[in-house]
């Protein structure tokens, strides 16, 4: 069946079948490898990209409830003001390991920081814990959305 | 640092010291100008059926000086994340002195005979290099510095350099590495083995902390992954083995498959016997993976499961507890006489330890592309940590010649010991086989953990006798693994240097087998991140019984400094553990995290432990709360490392350490897969949980730089993480976790 959805500010038409994860569309259909497979279940969060500019889980996400809702995925996340900072606040923390769940982190964040400018730990936390990165690089990911955010990046929860 | 100092490396793990004396450097002109320097390895120079080859017929590529002055340095091993594509650039930019903003960072393709061993493993990246890529890029600017003399007519000793300049200072003028690199392409290159070596004091790369070099295209989505690649004309496969361990297919339902949407074809596999090798299953291929992977909840096949369908957790876990109470079936060491002391020690401490089954869980499942040409060629593309293993189970499963097969090495989403092995390479290489087309084979997640190659599960009977002045005089541990016949199984066995052995009078490690067919291998600090667990949580039981501070026990433990073993391994001669550094790091660890100087309110504890694995040296302090329904959060974790020298690039370095230590806690915390009638239970991340950002405890990571050989970090901080937090827990509930994963239930104090 034939679906157009918007994804990056262009309109774009595939043929598939309707329970066909947004995903796999992104990825085997346009082209678009950023997001990433992790679990299949929403329980990873490496699939992570915006609609309506709400962070939401491709892999469970079928094509037929996409609609024609705007969809950014990360290949596109910095030509927004906060997605910009934050690859920039990635790179200057020196983020990554593998990488591999990284765009999906980059999404989750911006979509925090979109809602709420200035995140507070707890913030951070209910908005990134859907996201699980297996080399565990979540102190420097806390720092950089505070540095994204323009606040101190120390980790200055309590213990 | 005079050539001499080569001499004052035997200390180096591998063979960097015997390598650099036998390389040698050849110089050419780079394709569109410029100097291209080749590091030539006849140690590694092997041709493509093994035998060694008398003749550099290939080279290394690892510099590349342009005439814009853009310096490419090539690094040889896979990256997997531990960062080796950025350390090893820096490393050899350090010595050719160049501004590391010119310079650009690659992969090297899979060329053994070029690059010698290229893998990622056992931490070992920076110790068996470092060495040699100092002397790559000293050579580089000497051969630069040679150039400018010539072109100048002056002696070479009255030149220097700066970052990508030679530098005559007595007619003050410059000359850029680019304008020089034809020249330098001309010069004989000098003997690695003498070129001189910067001081060490005048490091600035070294040290600094650089960003890693694929980080721009990460952030932007650039597909970069194994699971990314993409050929012309390839279908999508997914490949479903029999849940129990090397079973047969009998038959399926593959005619009502083939019917459904987007498929292509379905046919089953025929394996062998190798668990890590290539399995019986049934492959699907479709026109795209999601229909592949949808059509699996159709397919229905009968298998012949074979004996090891009896296997269940709790039937290990019974076997164990048979064999725990017998003598062990093999000695590992023994020292003095344990009876004995135990007869007359004042105080006996006796208790079992019981750790899991774990998997790799890789974000990035498990995936490999590859065709299989119909000329018998075979073109493979893989995230793999160990490409030699990858060729050498593809020509072996299909009867190939290494000549025949083309491997990529793509970036890998997470390695951990699971790409070791190269299973599902050759699962792909069989269905592309089938096909005659190229396909893009890729696990699902189930099947990840499911089939994973796991850290094996161990069970631990430890007796010791404790003074009247609460010294050990007796240890023994009865050690109840998984293997045949009291050998212990891949990834499963123990030492005779574990801790406390020769730091104790009379000592008994002991080994027996319970028989399994499981796939096991090496996890991320193999062996350690389990023994370190049950060794260092029972010295801290002992402590107690001594009713003496933990630290203060473990220091005790220790012993005054004395010098340390010399061994023979398999990656030749290595100084064995050294008292005095751990010591060092156990020290500073109390000192950073205020160990015994804090008040803690109820329902918190600080744990203490000290591991020494892949040649690192690390101690850490663990902070944990425990709820009153035995919830355990962790509040901070305090880690002392001693890896030698340098810490070649402290951005990745520290990365490393957090992540190995929260990697560790994060599997205590709660992840094994159990198994039921020969079966891995688990199937996701709901049932394997990974620890999440509102689990992160703070970290604070230190480093004692010491004057001995460079070693690596991407394993040694994970094994004392797990007992350091188990030891907190203890002191916050008076509650021993003797068994992995931590049970709520039995911390429960409401």
């Amino acid at each position: 069946m034939s679906y157009t959805i918007n994804v990056n500010g262009q309109s774009r038409t595939v043929d598939v079948e309707g329970d066909t994860p947004l995903l796999w569309v992104l990825r085997d259909e346009l082209d678009l490898k950023g997001s990433k497979f992790g679990c299949g279940m929403g329980l990873c969060g490496a699939c992570t990209v915006h609609i309506n500019g709400q962070p939401i889980r491709s892999c469970v996400t079928p094509i037929s409830a996409v609609g024609e809702q705007p969809v950014t995925t990360i290949e596109a996340i910095g030509e927004t003001e906060i997605g910009k900072k934050v690859q920039e606040a990635w790179l200057k923390a020196d983020v990554m390991q593998c990488g591999y769940c990284q765009a999906g982190q980059i999404m989750s964040a911006c979509a925090l920081l979109e809602k709420t400018p200035q995140p507070t730990d707890k913030d951070i936390d209910a908005a990134m814990s859907g996201n699980i990165c297996r080399c565990c690089t979540y102190t420097r990911i806390r720092a950089a959305i505070k540095d994204a955010a323009g606040l101190p990046t120390a980790d200055t929860r309590e213990v | 640092m005079a050539p001499r100092d080569l001499d004052r490396a035997p200390r180096s793990p591998g063979k960097t010291d015997g390598v650099s004396r036998r390389a040698f450097i050849t110089a050419s002109a780079a394709v569109g100008g410029g100097l291209m320097l080749d590091l030539s390895l006849p140690l590694y120079a092997r041709s493509s059926e093994g035998a060694l080859s008398r003749t550099p017929a290939t080279l290394n590529a690892y510099i590349r000086i342009a005439p814009d002055n853009i310096v490419t340095l090539i690094a040889k091993n896979p990256e997997i994340g531990q960062g080796i594509k950025t350390t090893f650039p820096m490393i050899i930019a350090e010595e050719l002195d160049v501004d590391w903003n010119n310079v650009r960072a690659e992969s090297a393709p899979y060329d053994p005979r070029a690059y010698g061993a290229q893998f990622a493993g056992g931490s070992l990246s920076v110790p068996m290099n470092f060495e040699m890529l100092r002397r790559a890029g000293a050579a580089g600017r000497q051969m630069l510095i040679t150039a400018a003399a010539r072109l100048w007519n002056v002696p070479a000793s009255e030149l220097t350099t700066e970052p990508g300049v030679v530098v005559h200072k007595a007619r003050n003028r410059k000359i850029t590495y680019g304008q020089l690199a034809e020249v330098a392409a001309r010069v004989p290159p000098p003997d690695l083995g003498k070129v001189p070596l910067k001081d060490e004091k005048d490091f600035r790369i070294i040290g600094q902390f650089i960003g890693g070099v694929d980080s721009p295209r990460i952030v932007k989505g650039e597909p970069i992954f194994g699971i990314d690649v993409s050929v012309p004309g390839m279908r999508y496969a997914v490949f479903e083995k029999c849940p129990v361990y090397g079973g047969k297919f009998v038959s399926a339902n593959l005619d009502e498959i083939r019917k459904l949407p987007g498929v292509r074809a379905a046919f089953p596999v025929k394996g062998g016997d190798d668990l890590a090798g290539l399995l019986d299953g049934v492959a699907i291929v479709a026109d795209k993976w999601w229909q592949a992977n949808k059509a699996l909840e159709k397919l229905q096949v009968q298998w012949d499961e074979g004996p090891s369908a009896s296997h269940s957790t709790e039937g290990f876990a019974k076997a164990a507890a048979e064999l725990g109470k017998q003598p062990a079936g093999h000695t590992i060491k023994k020292e003095g006489d344990v009876d004995a002391a135990l007869a007359s020690a004042a105080k006996v401490v006796e208790a079992s330890y019981e750790y899991p089954f774990i998997a790799h869980a890789t974000l990035e499942p498990m995936n490999t592309t590859a065709h299989y040409r119909k000329d018998g060629k075979v073109e493979i593309w893989s995230p793999t940590q160990l490409p030699q293993q990858a060729m050498g189970l593809v020509t072996k499963t299909f009867g190939l010649k290494e000549s025949d097969v083309t491997l990529h090495m793509t970036r890998v989403g997470g390695g951990f010991g699971r790409r070791l092995s190269s299973d599902f390479i050759v699962e792909a290489v069989a269905i592309s086989k089938e096909i005659g087309e190229p396909v893009k084979l890729v696990w699902n997640r189930r099947q990840d953990l499911q089939h994973d190659i796991y850290r094996p599960g161990g069970f631990h009977f430890f007796k010791a006798g404790l003074d009247a002045q609460g010294k050990v005089v007796a240890f023994r541990d009865h050690f109840v693994t998984f293997g045949e016949d009291n050998k212990a199984g891949n990834s499963a066995d123990m030492g005779p240097t574990e801790f406390p052995a020769t730091f104790v009078p009379n000592l008994d490690l002991g080994l027996s087998t319970i028989s399994y067919r499981i796939p096991t291998g090496p996890l991320r600090a193999p062996q350690s991140n389990a023994l370190a667990f049950a060794f260092q949580s029972f010295i801290d039981e002992l402590a107690y019984a001594a009713g003496k501070d933990p630290y203060e026990f473990r220091l005790e433990l220790l012993g005054e400094p004395r010098p340390p073993e010399v061994l023979q391994t398999r990656f030749g001669t290595q100084v064995g553990f050294d008292n005095a550094r751990m010591r060092d790091v156990l020290k500073a660890v109390a000192e950073r995290s205020g160990w015994g100087k804090t008040q803690l309110p109820k329902g918190v504890g600080r744990g203490i432990a000290f591991y020494y694995s892949h040649q690192g040296y690390f101690a850490e302090v663990v902070q944990a709360r425990v709820s009153p329904v035995g919830e355990v959060r962790v509040d901070k974790v305090w880690i002392v490392g001693d890896v030698g020298k340098h810490i070649i690039n402290p951005a990745g370095g520290i990365n490393q350490v957090e992540g190995a230590a929260i990697d560790g806690i994060s599997g205590a915390l709660g992840q094994k897969i159990t198994f039921t009638r020969g079966r891995a239970v688990q199937t996701n991340f709901h049932e394997y949980p990974l620890l999440r950002m509102s689990q992160a405890p703070q970290m604070d990571v230190h480093f004692l730089q010491t004057d001995h050989p460079t070693t690596g970090l991407g394993e040694p901080a994970l094994p004392p993480a797990v007992p350091a937090l188990t030891n907190a827990i203890f002191a916050a509930t008076g509650k021993r976790v003797r068994r992995l994963p931590i049970d709520p239930a039995e911390l429960r104090s409401a």
